[in-house]
């Protein structure tokens, strides 16, 4: 530790950092646009200030300026100060930020994976900071690098010293991202969305870890998040971005318990939370719209010198389930449990074994003409709706183009059918002939499930269609998905990781994991009366946007890691038999 | 289209380039101050040699005492029929081969792509002077085995970009409303890859220009006494210290050629992005 530098350190009262009326400026075409304006806040000793905010609001820009690692010269600070001790950050010469970033403030960022060097070791990387920065000698390294994977607990800390990064799975990585980041062992650690590209059960395992490591070493926290979950379990003090601006600041308790400006209580207020949602009004037993019997995807992972197959991924393995006419259906599981798969496979995107029926109609063994009719009574909407729209072709053209595709309309019918579909999920029929980049990322949203309706589908697969929308926006496209169902009867498989989404919208969940059902029934029973271990483990994962509960440590086994579903040609992974609870509540057997 | 590629200055003097040599290689026999093929006395100076620009011949004259400002022009036909037929035909078969081989994967692609391979392996100037050779050289002939020659690197530029594409959520979203591959293939994916079919179209005019030289030079090009801007080079290169301009005209015509085209290209680029409307660069 540098307590020759820092005799004051663990005062707590005194600021590490101040940052005075911080602006940065981004050049555009049509001249400079202010991202962020007159910022002002005081980060101090082993406290954890988070800058929150949705899209757009500069919470990154703030850290990146703080960094030195604006994107030059397209943003630049304008004006304003960085008061690290006696020093001002925005006067430095890159040369001089050399010495303050890693040795007094590190940074870790969203993706691990492009974080760390693939071609290196983590011995290698660790080591590359530890000499760098003159922490130890170069005969010392190795074992300090060991020591700090121990710091970060990962489990055979000796093994993954030896191992390159995709060897190593999304938290595994994230935990040595952290290690990189302590290696000088910095004054301030800025964690910019350090958990948003994780599974929840690893989620709240890294946050628990920076949280020690916070306690044990002092470290002032700047954590960047969108997430209010995260705010309310990490954070001591919240300052509420919102484009550019600060919104308001306040510490953590207070901002939730009685937000000040109206801003804050509706962005508090859409936020979803586990166990709040209202009731869901009882269905009557409608007919089977999705009959899905041992559903089966394999995947071949080929490699050596002949591009044979070595090893089959088991996506999804003899799964079956039902939806009916005006139901939801939520399939929710961690990255790799084979939810998006399952959509897929019912729009014949992937290859598939076992039995699919839609209305009745078997699309086992259908080529893709053969499954056109099938098409029109089930449609998809993906996640990324600025990545499922064609850049370069209107809206409009593309909200009718599966009318065109299945020879369903031509000519004027298209206009209007357009202009009606567009009226239909919230947009002005004004808006027809613009193109993609000129929506927010909700119109977007709204464009593809307008398309996704223009066909008239029975069901729709939702495959996380909200999960990179900001909460507000979120919750208005949640909205009007519900109103399309009261209307017309839709079904939808509702696929998310997202617990409190899923408690809004389904009237059954499915949890899966490595490609099984793990349980299955209402909502009620699965997410208020969870029975199988792997529920409870993920309900008990997701943050609870209330500060005023308390912190519970993660008491799962740390650093343990799913295991994966690649299996060697001819094996199979072992199947779980599902035990009826009660009626329409299935439970995985323990093997 | 045209209105918006006026309004740019760059791409409007592309533009105005382009259409003066399209009319020069139209009305050739009309401007040529001399005949092309006239071997003069008055031609040559004192020792033989060829006349510096200035005077009588504008441009000077080459060994044989032609003028050289006719030969140019006369080679404008040559040149920009070569330039613009074997270039075309070369990027639409590598943009065909490239998508189709792209978009299908598995065994389409791997026989078009180990196919491409082959031809890339092959040596180009063997290959034209193989094929070349079969046929009766002429100007349709040449500029089509250029063509045979160039689509190569087209295909490979174009199959990579596909593949990433196919990838994307747009073209999934296709696949899930039933779309047949021919409408994707033309609706979504090639307009995403027009600017590298334009970039590298237009990167391309220069070296076909030139390998048609190359090819005359060897005897299979287009065959003499007809110029072209090329032959023009090859003919007199040997002389290039004591005339250059012999070597510095007709390179100049190929630079100016090259670069209109890829001014015009850019800008087409730009016209096309929709994500760029309304910006001017």
């Amino acid at each position: 530790m540098m307590m020759t530098e820092n005799p004051e350190r663990g005062d707590g009262v005194r600021p590490v950092l101040s940052v005075r009326d911080l602006t940065v400026q981004v050049a555009t075409t049509e001249g400079g646009k202010t991202v962020l304006d007159s910022l002002s806040f005081d980060l101090r000793l082993g406290e954890t200030l988070a800058l929150a905010g949705e899209s757009g609001s500069g919470k990154s820009m703030t850290a990146l300026a703080i960094m030195g690692l604006l994107p030059k010269p397209m943003a630049r600070i304008t004006a304003g100060a960085i008061r690290l001790g006696d020093r001002d950050l925005t006067e430095l010469t890159e040369t001089d930020y050399r010495e303050i970033r890693a040795k007094r403030i590190a940074m870790i960022f969203q993706e691990p994976m492009t974080s760390l060097n693939p071609l290196m070791t983590v011995e290698r990387q660790l080591c590359e900071v530890l000499l760098a920065h003159e922490i130890c000698s170069r005969r010392d390294a190795p074992k300090r690098a060991l020591q700090l994977l121990k710091d970060v607990r990962l489990t055979e800390p000796e093994r993954r010293l030896k191992q390159f990064p995709h060897e190593l799975s999304g938290g595994m990585r994230q935990r040595v991202m952290i290690a990189i980041a302590l290696a000088c062992d910095p004054e301030i650690l800025i964690a910019d969305e350090p958990t948003t590209a994780l599974d929840v059960t690893v989620q709240a395992e890294i946050l628990d870890l920076i949280r020690q490591l916070q306690h044990v070493h002092g470290t002032a926290v700047l954590m960047i998040t969108h997430d209010m979950g995260v705010v309310a379990e990490m954070a001591d003090r919240v300052i509420l971005l919102r484009e550019g601006r600060q919104e308001e600041a306040a510490p953590v308790r207070k901002l939730f318990a009685e937000p000040r400006t109206a801003y804050a209580a509706a962005l508090l207020a859409a936020v979803p939370r586990l166990g709040e949602a209202p009731e869901r009004p009882a269905k009557p037993q409608a007919q089977k719209l999705v009959e899905v019997d041992d559903l089966t995807v394999r995947f071949d992972v080929t490699g050596g010198l002949l591009n044979r197959t070595v090893a089959r991924l088991h996506a999804v393995e003899g799964v079956s389930f039902h939806i009916r006419a005006g139901e939801t259906l939520a399939l929710v599981g961690e990255s790799g449990s084979g939810k998006s798969t399952i959509g897929k496979a019912l729009l014949g995107l992937v290859p598939w074994d076992g039995s699919i029926r839609i209305d009745g109609q078997q699309t086992q063994g259908r080529s893709r003409s053969a499954m056109r009719p099938v098409l029109r009574k089930i449609q998809m909407v993906f996640q990324d709706p600025g990545a499922s729209l064609d850049a370069r072709m209107t809206v409009g053209d593309q909200v009718v183009e599966p009318l065109k595709v299945h020879g369903l309309a031509k000519g004027s019918e298209l206009t209007d059918r357009a202009e009606w579909l567009f009226r239909r999920v919230g947009l002005s029929a004004d808006m027809l002939k613009r193109y993609p980049h000129e929506f927010s990322g909700g119109q977007r949203q709204r464009v593809c499930i307008a398309r996704a309706l223009s066909l008239s589908p029975q069901v729709i697969v939702a495959d996380e269609s909200v999960s990179a929308l900001d909460v507000s926006v979120q919750a208005q496209v949640l909205d009007l998905l519900q109103e399309l169902q009261d209307e017309d009867a839709l079904s939808y498989l509702f696929i998310s990781h997202d617990m409190a989404v899923v408690e809004r919208v389904a009237d059954r969940v499915m949890v899966m994991r490595l490609g099984q059902v793990m349980e299955e029934g209402r909502r009620d029973d699965v997410l208020h009366d969870p029975r199988h271990p792997y529920t409870q483990r993920l309900l008990s994962a997701v943050p609870v946007p209330d500060p005023t509960r308390v912190r519970q440590t993660v008491d799962v086994a740390i650093g343990k890691e799913p295991n994966s579903p690649i299996y060697p040609v001819g094996e199979h992974p072992d199947r779980f038999a599902l035990e009826e609870l009660k009626a329409g509540h299935r439970v995985a057997l323990p093997d | 289209m045209l209105s918006e590629l006026l309004r740019r200055p760059r791409a409007a003097f592309g533009l105005v380039i382009i259409v003066a040599m399209v009319l020069c290689a139209i009305f050739a026999p009309w401007i040529m101050p001399q005949d092309p093929f006239e071997q003069s006395f008055d031609g040559l100076d004192l020792m033989g040699g060829p006349l510096p620009p200035g005077g009588e011949y504008l441009l000077g004259t080459d060994l044989l005492g032609r003028d050289l400002a006719s030969r140019l022009i006369l080679g404008t036909r040559t040149s920009l029929t070569i330039g613009v037929l074997a270039n075309g035909v070369a990027v639409m078969l590598g943009a065909a081969v490239g998508i189709t081989a792209g978009y299908f994967g598995g065994w389409t692609a791997a026989i078009l792509m180990r196919f491409t391979d082959l031809m890339m392996a092959f040596p180009a100037l063997l290959l034209a002077i193989v094929l070349a050779a079969i046929f009766q050289p002429s100007l349709l002939i040449v500029a089509l085995v250029i063509a045979m020659v160039n689509w190569v690197q087209m295909s490979r530029v174009i199959y990579t970009e596909t593949r990433s594409l196919v990838e994307r959520d747009f073209i999934q979203v296709q696949r899930s409303i039933g779309s047949n591959p021919i409408r994707i293939l033309i609706k979504h994916l090639l307009p995403h890859l027009l600017s590298s079919i334009i970039v590298f179209g237009t990167l391309g005019i220069s070296t076909t220009v030139l390998l048609e030289a190359t090819l005359s030079f060897l005897g299979v090009g287009v065959q003499p006494p007809m110029p072209s801007w090329g032959n023009i080079i090859f003919e007199n290169q040997t002389y290039f210290s004591t005339a250059p301009w012999l070597v510095f005209f007709p390179g100049l015509l190929i630079v100016l050629l090259a670069l209109a085209f890829n001014l015009v290209g850019d800008a087409l680029r730009d016209i096309l992005d929709p994500t760029l409307k309304g910006r001017h660069g």
